[in-house]
């Protein structure tokens, strides 16, 4: 995984609640077996509608997203990621997010910015007013807001993964002894699997 | 000692490391693999030159993309076809085990693993699918996961996860004859909202509970990520043991006997703790539908859709076209599906059958009947159940996901208004511009019958039985 320590950018403001992955990446475009191609997808029966954010030229390539609330919510398809990924945004500033979504977003260094509602609010009301350019720094964990400074967290574990670039699956494969013989001795005390 | 829940014991039980400030390292005992979310895991093996960890624990099969009708073999959308041959050579390479269309346990991946006994109580099961869940009716903590997770599933057996808080859910009462798990969950949904289990693995409890059957109780398991929740579980009891006994892969003679006691001791301990408890009384419950487009908008059969001011209602009910104070009841309908992963087991066919029987559907429906496995097709032709189905002009089709999420030959056309036992009435879920209302098996047999939404309870007597 690419190493990502700041994003800086146009904010993107998508003023909805709950949206799903089915809106994010419709299931028909499910059945590609590659990681790439979504992106021309995404949001596609949203994008229907002339005044929908997106499809504003300003917004092309724009790297940070501000949503509502319990953004991903439903299937756990990836490819949601891979499709937000694809149109260049790189961070999601929610009240919440769901949480398959919020761990797939992990796996890809989508970063996700939880803020409470009153601040996601005057987020969005200076993202449709004026053009509103943040910058997001990862290691100290802030976004830079006209002159404001706002605090965010993030897991440890995920911040050092995502400023060295390093993947979930080395770390799990540098502890294979370890859940070898975990394994081992579950077999014999709790695993009932008939394997005759 | 501390008291704990079943979700603690079964977390606890999987830890294989847990450092400070890193995630814990939980070992997963059962993945379920399926055409649409593996191809690229499979590719992420073969780029870090990684073998399968342990290819027993795997099970795949194919129901995403697959056609229903009865030459199902033949795939004439080329991504599809290309898909689902994917994973036959993936699951060869890796050497899998695999359910191909020709097996006699092709199906849902949710209703094939407790069919062949795999999911056992106190395990941890995956899949790329958010409907995994369905497994917890087992006393499992299951759940989905994207394709990365799979990847790492695959290679290492384990997958790194925070625990999630806990939430109680009791069903106290008894259901009135013709309201199902399905009503009750869908009760949940509407009470706490879509998000209202967001962070939490729920354990469902209470009366309505230990008087379920374990199709009911996976029903009611299948919908816990429709409020959020990382996954939903029922504690083991008599009901899943006699499920599970002479299953393929379930234990058999001493390891039975030794199986049964740890998963007695799974139960959560009295007086143990929880970060939440919700509790829902299923006596004067009705049967309930959604109106609207995610699973939250959903009334009883006998109200009228709620005046809610947000924008998101607003945009349902244009996108429904349905209005506010409107009676849900009566609602013209064009089409009706019974299956899924939610209501495709053979319980669900025997109850569409019971209300169709010496029935027509109306002139107007087309009514697809999908049951959730081969297995559960089989039963269905034992008990004759296909015949009467098909006699009230109703298709009984071949097994798989059909039209519960528009991305196969199975899609309810633009504009039309479907009922469905599925689980998401998302916008555009059963294809571009259909229009969803999540029910029961009862009350979508029904409502087929009566060309519009009705409830099923006039069918049922006092014993809960189809006169």
């Amino acid at each position: 995984m690419k190493a990502i320590k700041k994003i800086q950018g146009i904010a993107i403001p998508m003023n909805m609640t709950d949206i799903d992955t089915d809106i994010i990446i419709p299931a028909q475009y499910l059945t590609s077996t590659s990681q790439t191609g979504y992106g021309q997808h995404a949001f596609s029966r949203l994008k229907s509608d002339p005044d929908f954010v997106l499809n504003q030229s300003k917004y092309s390539q724009a790297p940070i997203l501000i949503t509502g609330a319990n953004f991903g919510c439903g299937s756990s398809r990836e490819h949601a990621v891979w499709a937000i990924k694809e149109l260049g945004i790189n961070a999601i500033i929610a009240p919440s997010f769901a949480d398959i979504f919020a761990n797939n977003a992990k796996k890809n260094g989508l970063v996700l910015i939880q803020q409470p509602q009153d601040v996601v609010d005057k987020l969005f009301n200076d993202a449709e007013s004026s053009e509103l350019i943040l910058k997001i720094d990862i290691e100290n964990q802030t976004i830079q807001y006209y002159e404001n400074t706002l605090e965010f967290t993030l897991s440890e574990f995920f911040k050092h993964c995502l400023i060295n670039g390093l993947d979930e699956l080395d770390y799990l494969m540098s502890n294979i002894d370890n859940i070898k013989d975990f394994k081992q001795k579950q077999v014999s005390n709790s695993l009932f699997i008939n394997r005759q | 000692m501390k008291k704990e829940n079943i979700i603690d014991k079964v977390w606890n039980a999987h830890i294989v490391q847990q450092k400070q400030g890193h995630p814990a390292i939980l070992a997963i005992d059962f993945c379920l693999v399926h055409e649409v979310t593996s191809a690229q895991a499979f590719d992420t093996l073969r780029e870090r030159k990684l073998p399968v960890f342990d290819t027993k624990s795997l099970l795949a099969t194919v129901d995403h993309s697959i056609p229903t009708r009865k030459n199902r073999h033949e795939i004439f959308d080329e991504m599809a076809k290309a898909q689902v041959q994917k994973l036959r050579d993936n699951t060869k390479e890796f050497n899998v085990p695999f359910y191909d269309m020709d097996s006699s346990h092709q199906g849902i991946v949710h209703v094939v693993g407790p069919e062949l006994g795999m999911t056992q109580p106190g395990m941890t099961i995956v899949c790329g699918d958010s409907h995994t869940a369905t497994h917890g009716a087992f006393g499992a903590i299951a759940f989905g996961i994207g394709t990365s997770t799979v990847g790492h599933v695959f290679a290492s057996g384990c997958l790194l996860m925070n625990k999630p808080k806990t939430m109680q859910v009791e069903f106290t009462g008894e259901f009135q004859p013709g309201v199902t798990a399905k009503d009750a969950v869908m009760k949940l949904i509407a009470n706490i909202g879509i998000g209202g289990a967001n962070g939490h693995i729920i354990e469902y409890t209470g009366s309505a509970i230990e008087s379920m059957s374990m199709e009911a109780r996976m029903t009611l398991c299948n919908m816990s990520i429709e409020c959020g929740a990382v996954a939903g579980l029922i504690a083991p009891d008599k009901a899943t043991y006699d499920y599970l006994k002479g299953k393929k892969y379930a234990p058999t003679g001493d390891s039975w006997n030794k199986a049964i006691a740890y998963w007695e001791s799974l139960k959560s301990d009295s007086d143990c703790c929880y970060d939440k408890t919700i509790i829902i009384d299923v006596s004067d419950l009705n049967p309930m539908v959604s109106w609207g487009t995610n699973p939250q908008q959903a009334i009883e059969i006998n109200q009228t859709i709620p005046k809610n001011t947000d924008d998101m209602s607003k945009n349902a009910l244009d996108y429904v076209k349905l209005s506010i104070n409107q009676p849900i009841k009566d609602t013209k309908l064009d089409w009706a599906f019974v299956g899924s992963c939610t209501n495709g087991r053979i319980e669900d066919m025997r109850v569409t059958a019971a209300i169709l029987k010496d029935k027509k559907i109306a002139e107007h429906i087309t009514f697809y009947v999908v049951p959730g496995s081969e297995q559960v097709m089989a039963q269905a032709d034992d008990e004759g159940l296909i015949d009467i189905i098909n006699s009230s002009g109703a298709e009984f089709r071949m097994p798989g996901c059909s039209m519960c999420l528009g991305m196969n030959d199975d899609k309810v056309p633009a504009g039309s208004r479907c009922i469905s036992s599925t689980n998401r009435n998302f916008v555009g879920r059963q294809g571009t511009g259909s229009i969803t209302h999540l029910a029961s098996p009862a009350t979508v047999a029904a409502s087929a019958i009566a060309g519009k939404i009705v409830s099923p309870i006039a069918y049922f007597n006092q014993a809960g039985e189809i006169a």
